[in-house]
């Protein structure tokens, strides 16, 4: 049996639904939102919603895999159009490669967001019901919903409903435990998300405005024959773009992000970074290259490729400085969002290995991100703490929790042949392709830099003074383990599979070669001088960094000992490098600063798109 | 001036307002309530549009003196931006009850001691 026959059997009669198929992804995380307070109490030891929920996931996992099968197999687009009216007067549903891809990889990470969750957010037997316990399944599903209605969408008043549901879903997430500080940063979250959508909503009245038509599909046919955009369009594809770049939290518009992403229990934090930030990341995409694929001027591509390298450095660096292990797997998060945006600049010419680098690279931050950041989680409720100084000897505690972690870490550095080592070759390979040079250079000390906070922190896992006690305060359950393990599996052997499978990436769109491109990515990857190339740089900052540890027969002090007790010269280095980043980065996260970078944001990328019209 | 252009400068001007008050304005109130006028704003711009296009089909004779898509499209939109409001409200009443802070600046003094080993630590969040 070939490859195409073994994965269609399964799906046979699932597919025969064609595009009504796309209505079951928008389906089940409402019927599961309107049941639950129904589910809500005692039953079943508490957990009945719990059990419900995972019984929707699993349903949704097997609709977004039957998705995924129609759409490569059929090779071309899905639709469905609701009451069978034809845009522009009704609103259609479409999922081509790229959505089938976001849906699927939703499916897998809530589904495993809320395996980990089970235990977290049923009714405690002894005490009362929380809260918690309810609301947390209402907004996962609520979360659920909007990503899939953001991925199937296919018309920009349907995507801006499907943008704020996220939203609002998303920043009760933030402020579950309800503590102030997180209160304060799903507050912030809230309000600079809402200036996003409220600019990606005026975008979207300009465009109806000049071509009296929301659907993508007429609005690229409408925009394709203009010899000229219009002032009018590029005013609204720069509101649209910067709204967007808003709710992503694309450098410097993060003022929000590290905060909220930090703050919020593990599961939610874990969603808010693998997915919700993917949403409006996926937006700038169809917007770019299925509104109006034309439109595209280098003068654009380099101001979004610009700000990518520089959330790439800037995230990496100050995650460096993080004394929090959440606030660290945050600000990664910020770096990691940077490569999304290396594929504008290259996409002009390398469209392949772009978008398929820019699409792994969605699939291994989602996979390793969320794994990290449930890993965290474990680690911060069995120690009580999750200050990266004083988690000496935790690996004694946890071993699998932090193997997982560290798994997951390889991808993110971007080692063979993880998904991160995929997306790092491809867009390498397409930035020299291309004679953009530096933003292979950019890509590379990003990977080095994402090693250098990996080591800070197993560093003082492994050699750090065991400060933390033998056994766990509250010991994870071996579900929670092996699932965050498998996400981070899942990370590491992306480049292992099919490279025929990576064609679901060009079904819909003309012109590209994907699975050709990640089979000349992985080709060479095993070669003893290719991974002693990637390794050796490794090592040394890999040593570099052991260097700034303070070794365990130095006395231990008090618990939280300032930064500068680390004699070392590279602890000298960083330390003045901290004192130089933190205030940046405090100023950056001011909302008049980021106001003032949004702005000069807009009025750049209304001049570049200009530029070519 | 004629009634969509005079209409369409109130919606700019309402968007300006609104955004310099959502930047710049420190109390988290004002900066509700400057989201809600950029969202009029948004909206009555969304009107003119209903209205220009009703006036392009009205001139086409045929009898209709509105475009009814953005009209139902703003409804929609006052609803959402009636839920973003109502879930601002909240976090801020609740926000306010906790700590007693109503702004969102980034030197708030550190909360009140708080249950939970994770604290807040200074080089954090802050």
């Amino acid at each position: 049996m070939d490859l195409a026959a073994l994965l269609v059997t399964p799906f046979a009669r699932l597919t025969e639904l064609g595009g009504l198929l796309l209505v079951i992804p928008l389906m089940l995380p409402v019927v599961g939102l309107l049941l639950a307070p129904l589910l809500r109490g005692r039953w079943l030891g508490g957990g009945l919603l719990g059990r419900f929920t995972l019984l929707l996931l699993l349903l949704g996992l097997v609709a977004a895999l039957a998705v995924a099968t129609a759409v490569l197999t059929g090779d071309e687009a899905l639709k469905y159009y609701l009451g069978g009216w034809l845009p522009p007067l009704g609103v259609a549903l479409k999922a081509d490669g790229l959505s089938a891809i976001m849906l699927l990889l939703s499916a897998v990470v809530i589904l495993a967001v809320g395996v980990y969750a089970q235990r977290e957010f049923q009714v405690p037997p002894d005490a009362s019901e929380t809260r918690a316990s309810l609301v947390f399944w209402m907004l996962l599903m609520g979360v659920w919903a909007g990503l899939n209605a953001a991925f199937l969408g296919q018309d920009l008043f349907t995507l801006f409903v499907a943008l704020e549901l996220l939203t609002f879903s998303a920043v009760p997430l933030v402020a579950l435990d309800g503590r102030a500080e997180t209160l304060a940063a799903a507050l912030r979250y809230l309000l600079f998300a809402l200036l996003g959508s409220v600019l990606y909503l005026l975008g979207a009245v300009l465009f109806y405005g000049t071509y009296a038509t929301l659907d993508i599909t007429l609005l690229a046919e409408r925009i394709s024959g203009e010899p000229a955009l219009p002032p009018a369009v590029i005013a609204a594809a720069a509101l649209m773009t910067v709204g967007l770049l808003a709710k992503t939290a694309l450098f410097p518009l993060h003022l929000w992000l590290p905060p909220a992403h930090a703050g919020a229990p593990p599961p939610a934090s874990a969603i808010l970074s693998a997915l919700v930030v993917k949403a409006s990341f996926f937006l700038i995409l169809r917007l770019w290259f299925d509104v109006m694929p034309g439109a595209l001027t280098p003068m654009t591509a380099q101001i979004l490729g610009g700000l990518g390298a520089g959330a790439i450095l800037f995230g990496n660096l100050v995650a460096l400085r993080q004394a929090r292990l959440k606030l660290l797997i945050a600000y990664s998060t910020v770096a990691q969002i940077g490569y999304l945006f290396l594929i504008f600049p290259l996409a002009a010419r390398a469209e392949s290995a772009a978008l398929t680098g820019g699409m792994l690279q969605v699939v291994a931050h989602a996979l390793a991100k969320a794994a990290m950041f449930m890993a965290a989680g474990l680690i911060a409720k069995a120690l009580g703490h999750d200050r990266v100084r004083d988690l000496g000897g935790c690996v004694r505690v946890l071993p699998l929790t932090l193997l997982a972690f560290g798994l997951a870490g390889l991808s993110l550095i971007g080692l063979q042949p993880s998904g991160g080592y995929l997306t790092k070759t491809l867009l390498t390979a397409a930035a020299d392709g291309t004679g953009q040079g530096w933003l292979g250079l950019v890509i590379q000390v990003g990977g080095l830099l994402t090693a250098a906070y990996l080591f800070w922190v197993f560093g003082h896992v492994l050699f750090g003074v065991p400060s933390t006690p033998a056994m766990p305060i509250k010991p994870p359950g071996r579900a929670q383990e092996l699932v965050v393990l498998a996400l981070a599996l899942g990370a590491l052997l992306l480049g292992l599979v099919p490279p025929a499978l990576f064609d679901l990436v060009e079904v819909g769109r003309a012109g590209l070669e994907a699975s050709a491109a990640v089979a000349t990515a992985m080709a060479g990857a095993f070669g003893w001088s290719k991974l002693w190339g990637d390794v050796w740089p490794l090592l040394v900052v890999g040593l570099l960094v052991l260097g700034m540890l303070p070794w365990p027969d130095r006395p231990a002090g008090g618990s939280p000992r300032p930064a500068t007790t680390s004699l070392s010269v590279t602890g000298h280095w960083a330390a003045d490098l901290g004192t130089l980043l933190e205030p940046a980065d405090r100023g950056l996260r001011q909302w008049p600063v980021a106001g003032l970078s949004l702005l000069i944001l807009l009025l750049a990328l209304a001049a570049a798109i200009s530029t070519g019209a | 001036m004629n009634d969509p252009t005079l209409f369409g400068l109130c919606g700019a001007a309402l968007v300006g307002l609104g955004l310099y008050g959502l930047l710049c304005q420190p109390g988290a109130l004002r900066k509700i309530l400057a989201f809600n006028l950029i969202g009029s704003g948004v909206f009555l711009l969304f009107g003119v549009i209903a209205l220009r296009g009703g006036g392009v089909l009205a001139a086409a004779g045929r009898g209709i003196d509105g475009d009814p898509v953005p009209q139902a499209l703003i409804i929609t939109g006052l609803v959402v931006a009636f839920a973003a409001t109502s879930i601002a409200v909240a976090l801020l009443l609740r926000l306010a009850e906790t700590s007693g802070r109503t702004t969102l600046e980034n030197e708030a003094p550190p909360a009140p001691s708080l249950p939970g080993e994770r604290a807040s630590r200074p080089d954090g969040e802050s």
